[in-house]
């Protein structure tokens, strides 16, 4: 492939079928990525695409980079060991919630534990769609699904409080149809160095159609959504007349000209050095009469996992130097027979 | 470092009873140091030249309750003057720390044979743990023994007295004398043991354990009883070359390492913590300076599947386990068999099923190993014979996996894990050379496009222009690789997978028999029960009988003779630790009359049991 040339959107697509529903949420975000990649200015060789199993995880067929459909639930341990055995690939993972959050739960918390430079893209639609209709780790208590006909009992996991919990150095959140914001989170992803940790609520649209109605819909959205930008206080609304308030250790939302200013806000910091601050981000949502954030929840700096793997080798390599067959071989001790 | 092999030094011109081999065994308590006493006693008689082979055998528990009978662990050593091949039928020189260990060891010691018990811990309250209702060094059933007690403990006080150490380093310190006790009886040098406990040891502990060394060998020395019981065990007469002592464990690490180089790719490991295998994560994690990675997976299905993910990205991969990390790792195999990765899976063999004997061999995984995962999904499968076999057969299943591009599975056990035996150090040159290959030319490359002779597809590893494509688990197109759900290309997907791990058989050698070509009784075995069969041979056909011994170390695909060979003997006798699985599979692919001969007590077999079952099956 010629360098000179710059890389388009359809220099990223495969000449495979696309074979998820029609109307999926998947789609929407197949082009963000497909439109992404080619303004990062990385040759597309140097991609890795890796995913576990479920609807999302066939995103590597449908994208013209190196590809890996592991098996369930196994994504982040494939691309860890990918990345530590290949530091200059831009590793990033296709995964779902349940393939991620239940079969995959332990992989993905130790991933982000280790800090591995990996790009995770969670698509998260409350269901599983691949084995038709049954409730997820994300579904809400009460979810009627094919394996649940009387209502889920389980509480739901919030992916982003989960990634916080297990120390997540980037954690963000954005829409399926909300392409130019999706795009733009998407190129902080790519930029960060250690795991970014990447929900996408994603519609499916024939297990559990609607489920984020109240955040995609056009003309409701304003009022469930929060735009979260760094440096800037958190106000939502359609008349941008709304706001969260800290309230001693708890927030409360307020209204903007009924008893509070702009200036009582609080104001957006995504390198707060307490995760505590994100944590209540994650999880705000799941409380009546709180919006969700989407956009960059938390981002710091940390050194990556296979930076410290590989750099503890070379500083081996540096200290003794390059190993010894030989000596190896002989051991601590000998002795000869003639 | 080296040393030269020398006559034993005659340090008080004691006269030295010449034997040609002797076993030994070390029992005592877990927290008595029962491991280290017969790994020291290993290496002095390994380079002052014996042969040998040694069975460490201890409790799971760390340290179970101090006394009592699940608390034993136990060192056995056989070092000999001509070759050896099974750490001993029965025990000549028995140490036994305490009323627990004699009673659970006691009967392995050969009538005569001498027993050195540590009379401090004969009391009593020790009778009680080791549930005995009277003291055995009064009641007269030691009476076949040449029993000899030591008040170890008050002479290792007496000892140390000196450096001013605690009560309880003290007690740590006494299985240094009874160590120092056995280096008289055999005429040993201490410096070997000298110098491991400077390396090892710092300050007042490194003195006192010298100090109670020193101190054990010129009790015997000093003692008029001991003068009757002074050995020596001349060197063995092995091929000229350098040697060293190895273990399995440390024989498998060195085996990734040397493949890794002679493919020139550098080895990750991904493994997770599990008994017996943990040693080679540990020996692995050292080996930074030749570029190895190793990763301490979250769990077992990580281990593997970041292995995987390694492969793919061009290095050597390899993830190591034992039984049940097996199980868990299955799903993950067969996704390397359905990518068709290189990756080397290591299964230390214990006691099953579930957590079963984690600390004690066994080898029921051949099954699993070979149809253990869903689907038609063969592999390769291997196993080494002896602790530093284990080396070698690393070595051959890393060759194997780069040059067809498959999962290779290495069945090693406990025993050889842990066992070890002097190793003729070979140079790195001797060392089979496999350079890997990596497609680079984007001109006509399809991901599953084959190599005629091998069937083997290209490595293909990400970063390298123009060779974009798509891996996974869900069956692909023939040559193409893209998603297939087509009947007949899943047919012949499946053949194809086979044919290229059945077509290994065209690039390993045939089996020879040892022992007679053809016969009475053919001996088929695989593994660590290769000593015992060995030696068993050995002993028959010095009786005259018409015995073959036949050892598979590949034992998927078989060598291509088996079959041949083994119906120039009237009976076929496959000894194994487990319920006949070699046997099954070698009735199964060979329409042969396989007896099966069974042991499954986490333990390997005596040679006098397997030789007593050829003679059975011969009448």
């Amino acid at each position: 492939m010629n360098a000179q040339v710059p890389l388009t959107r359809k220099d990223f697509q495969t000449d495979q079928e696309v074979r998820w529903c029609p109307g999926c949420g998947d789609y929407a975000i197949l082009a963000a990525v497909q439109s992404v990649f080619p303004e990062l200015g990385i040759p597309r060789e140097k991609f890795a695409v890796v995913s576990g199993i479920g609807c999302s995880s066939r995103f590597p067929y449908y994208m013209n980079t190196f590809g890996f459909h592991t098996i369930h639930g196994r994504a982040p341990a494939v691309a860890t060991g990918l990345k530590l055995a290949r530091p200059d690939l831009e590793v990033w993972v296709a995964t779902g919630d349940g393939d991620s959050l239940s079969i995959g739960g332990n992989h993905t918390i130790h991933m982000i534990r280790r800090n591995v430079g990996l790009k995770v893209l969670l698509f998260n639609n409350k269901i599983y769609g691949l084995t038709k209709g049954q409730y997820s780790p994300t579904s809400e208590i009460g979810k009627k699904a094919k394996s649940t006909p009387f209502g889920s009992v389980d509480r739901p996991f919030a992916p982003l409080a989960l990634a916080l919990g297990a120390g997540a150095t980037f954690v963000c959140r954005s829409v399926d149809v909300f392409q130019p914001h999706l795009k733009s989170t998407l190129k902080r992803v790519a930029s960060h160095k250690g795991t970014a940790f990447t929900e996408i609520l994603q519609n499916c649209n024939i297990f559990n159609d609607g489920a984020w109605d109240a955040i995609a819909e056009k003309d409701v959205r304003d009022d469930h959504v929060l735009f979260l930008e760094h440096g800037k206080p958190l106000i939502f609304g359609k008349a941008k007349n709304k706001g969260i308030r800290q309230n001693g250790f708890d927030i409360e939302v307020v209204t903007i000209g009924e008893g509070a200013t702009e200036a009582d806000l609080l104001v957006h910091n995504e390198q707060h050095p307490s995760p505590a601050y994100a944590y209540m981000l994650a999880s705000m949502d799941t409380r009546p009469g709180f919006p969700t954030p989407v956009g960059v929840l938390r981002a710091v700096d940390a050194a990556s996992y296979e930076d410290l793997v590989n750099g503890q080798i070379q500083q081996v390599v540096s200290q003794k130097g390059k190993g010894d067959l030989g000596k190896l071989l002989r051991g601590p001790e000998t002795w000869e027979v003639r | 470092m080296s040393t030269a092999i020398a006559p034993p030094e005659a340090v008080s011109g004691t006269k030295r009873e010449q034997l040609l081999s002797a076993v030994i065994r070390f029992c005592g308590d877990s927290g008595d140091g029962m491991q280290v006493t017969g790994s020291q006693f290993t290496n002095t008689a390994a380079l002052f030249g014996n042969d040998l082979s040694t069975f460490p055998d201890f409790p799971a528990e760390i340290r179970a309750p101090q006394g009592t009978l699940p608390g034993v662990s136990g060192f056995q050593v056989n070092f000999s003057s001509s070759e050896v091949h099974t750490p001993g039928d029965a025990v000549d020189v028995l140490i036994a720390m305490n009323p627990a260990a004699l009673k659970t060891n006691i009967a392995d010691l050969r009538t005569g044979g001498i027993l050195i018990v540590n009379s401090d811990s004969f009391t009593e309250v020790d009778f009680k743990k080791a549930k005995i209702t009277s003291n055995p060094l009064e009641d007269g059933s030691l009476a076949g023994y040449r029993v000899f007690p030591v008040d170890l403990l008050k002479l290792t006080k007496a000892a140390t007295k000196d450096t001013g150490l605690d009560a309880k380093s003290v007690d740590r310190s006494k299985n240094f004398f009874a160590l120092g006790m056995c280096y008289w009886l055999f005429g040993r040098s201490m410096d070997g043991t000298l110098r491991w406990i400077d390396s090892k040891f710092k300050g007042q502990v490194a003195e006192a354990n010298k100090l109670t060394l020193r101190a054990g060998y010129a009790y015997c020395d000093a003692t008029e009883a001991y003068q009757t019981a002074a050995y020596e065990v001349a060197p063995a007469r092995l091929p000229a070359g350098t040697y060293r002592n190895l273990s399995g464990n440390t024989a498998l690490a060195m085996g990734l390492v040397a493949a890794a180089e002679r493919c020139g790719l550098p080895l990750f490991l991904g493994s997770y913590p599990i008994t017996p295998a943990s040693d080679i994560l540990h020996e692995l994690s050292m080996f930074k300076s030749f570029g190895v990675i190793t990763f301490q997976a979250e769990d077992e299905i990580a281990a593997v599947t970041s292995a995987i993910g390694a492969s793919y990205g061009g290095c050597l991969a390899t993830t190591t386990t034992s039984g049940p990390g097996m199980a868990l790792k299955m799903e993950a195999i067969g996704l390397a068999i359905a990518v068709e990765l290189p990756l080397v899976v290591v299964d230390i063999q214990r006691g099953g099923p579930s957590t079963g004997l984690p600390t004690k061999t066994e080898q029921a995984d051949l099954f699993q190993a070979i149809f253990g995962r869903n689907s038609e999904a063969p592999l390769p499968v291997l196993a080494p014979a002896t602790p530093g076999d284990c080396f070698w057969v690393a070595l051959e299943a890393c060759r194997i996996a780069v040059k067809y591009m498959t999962p290779v599975i290495v069945l090693s056990d406990g025993y050889l894990a842990n066992g070890a035996e002097p190793w003729k150090v070979p140079s790195p040159d001797e060392l089979p050379s496999f350079p890997a290959t990596f497609r680079k030319d984007p001109e006509g490359f399809k991901p599953f496009m084959r190599d005629t002779a091998t069937l083997a597809r290209p490595w293909a590893v990400p970063g390298t222009p123009g060779l974009e494509h798509r891996i996974g688990g869900i069956e692909k197109q023939d040559v193409t690789g893209n998603i297939n759900y087509e009947p007949a290309n899943h047919d012949k997907m499946v053949r194809l997978r086979a044919a290229k791990v059945a077509g290994v058989v065209q690039d390993i050698p045939d089996v020879v028999p040892a022992g007679d070509p053809e016969g009475d009784v053919v001996i088929v075995g695989w593994g660590s029960t290769y000593g015992s069969i060995t030696a068993a041979l050995l002993a028959l056909r010095s009786k005259g009988h018409k015995v073959g011994h036949v050892h598979l170390r590949h034992l998927n695909p078989m060598p291509k003779n088996v079959g041949e060979v083994l119906k120039r003997y009237k009976k076929v006798l496959v000894p194994e630790i487990n319920l006949g699985q070699l046997a099954f599979i070698l009735r199964g692919t060979y329409l042969v009359d396989a007896i099966s001969y069974s042991k499954v007590e986490g333990k390997p077999f005596k040679q006098s049991e397997i030789e007593q079952k050829v003679l059975e099956v011969m009448k």
